[in-house]
């Protein structure tokens, strides 16, 4: 498939759940920050254990290589100081990067601000980059990308539990939601 | 149905199918393109396309954006269809939910009168943290977890904790 039209089509069905799903609206979003509606972790998680589990069939039926997939590397320091001002930025404003798109999408000024602030720290991560690009590379694992290199375990035995712990986020989150306000709904203002 | 039901936005999908329907466009994108999906690839592609002409020589001399606009195409890029992708799917669909309206949101949780404040302060934070890692929720969390990297893992972690601590000082307008 050409660049463009796998974009334009994937993107597009992405962009198409996330708003159905409601992440298009910051009260449903930071809603799972006040542990009040548990939407985002449902959905990330069935999302995560749906595609590794997929990648784990389409690689034993030899549709997929896995060696050929793009795997982060492990600058764990680096991925958590990042981490730590992503969940601020999502606390504080409501979105993250593509949740923020999908919010102006639908009429929100607030995203559209929220993606002017995303272009301004991003410059100003480039301005002092010289002195902070040590922090990029923070906490590097040399011996391993992955969790199953890391525990020298198979990629099912992982998948298995990552099933076991879906389960329990939404055993947890639907409990925590009927004792609070619960989900926010698209009705409410 | 009487005129006040059809004006109301339809339902928000059960976060179970919203899921299983992420997880199939997640699947097939790495089936596709070998990798996931991704957001600040593309606004950082932006940002440098913006300096291009704003600030060419800052920009080109910049050791971060430098490279991307070395030659002349900092848009000339998967993301890019990709972003667009998202923003055309979200507009379809609130479109046909009936769920597009132009407002300033977030008040009542984020900010009250100073909402606008919020969502720039907040985008800010977000941009540059997701430089420092390398990607954002999608990009390092969705993807990175997916094929089941310690960096996505990682990231995901320290996501929801700062997350949930800094959703503490926001105050509730009654």
């Amino acid at each position: 498939m050409g660049t463009i039209l796998s974009g334009l089509l994937l993107g597009g069905a992405f962009g198409f759940v996330l708003e159905r799903a409601g992440f298009g609206n910051p009260n449903k979003l930071t809603g799972q920050f006040r542990l009040t509606d548990w939407s985002v972790f449902k959905v990330m998680f069935t999302a995560i254990v749906f595609s590794a589990v997929g990648l784990l069939i389409l690689e034993k039926v030899g549709v997929v290589d896995g060696g050929s997939l793009f795997v982060p590397p492990s600058f764990l320091g680096a991925a958590a100081l990042g981490g730590a001002f992503v969940g601020a930025g999502f606390a504080i404003g409501g979105y993250c990067p593509g949740t923020s798109v999908v919010g102006l999408m639908s009429g929100r000024m607030d995203a559209g601000i929220f993606l002017i602030g995303l272009l301004l720290g991003t410059i100003v991560f480039a301005g002092i980059y010289p002195s902070i690009e040590s922090l990029t590379t923070l906490g590097e694992i040399a011996n391993a990308d992955s969790l199953p290199e890391l525990l020298s375990v198979s990629s099912l035995s992982i998948d298995v539990v990552m099933v076991i712990a879906a389960v329990g986020v939404f055993a947890l989150g639907s409990w925590m939601e009927k004792k609070s306000r619960g989900p926010v709904s698209s009705q409410e203002i | 149905m009487n005129q006040q039901q059809l004006k109301q936005p339809a339902p928000y999908w059960n976060p179970l199918i919203a899921g299983i329907l992420l997880g199939i466009v997640l699947l097939s994108t790495f089936l596709f393109t070998g990798h996931g999906l991704g957001a600040t690839g593309f606004t950082t592609r932006l940002t440098a396309w913006f300096g291009m002409y704003l600030m060419p020589t800052a920009t080109n001399a910049n050791e971060y954006l430098g490279g991307m606009v070395e030659e002349g195409r900092p848009l000339d890029a998967w993301i890019t269809w990709q972003v667009i992708g998202v923003a055309l799917g979200a507009l379809i669909s609130a479109f046909l939910a009936g769920r597009i309206a132009i407002k300033l949101d977030g008040k009542k949780f984020l900010g009250g009168a100073n909402r606008p404040f919020t969502a720039l302060f907040g985008g800010i934070l977000a941009g540059f943290g997701a430089r420092i890692a390398a990607g954002c929720t999608s990009g390092l969390g969705l993807s990175g977890a997916a094929v089941l990297s310690l960096a996505g893992f990682t990231f995901l972690g320290t996501f929801f904790a700062v997350g949930l601590l800094a959703s503490r000082f926001m105050k509730e307008e009654k």
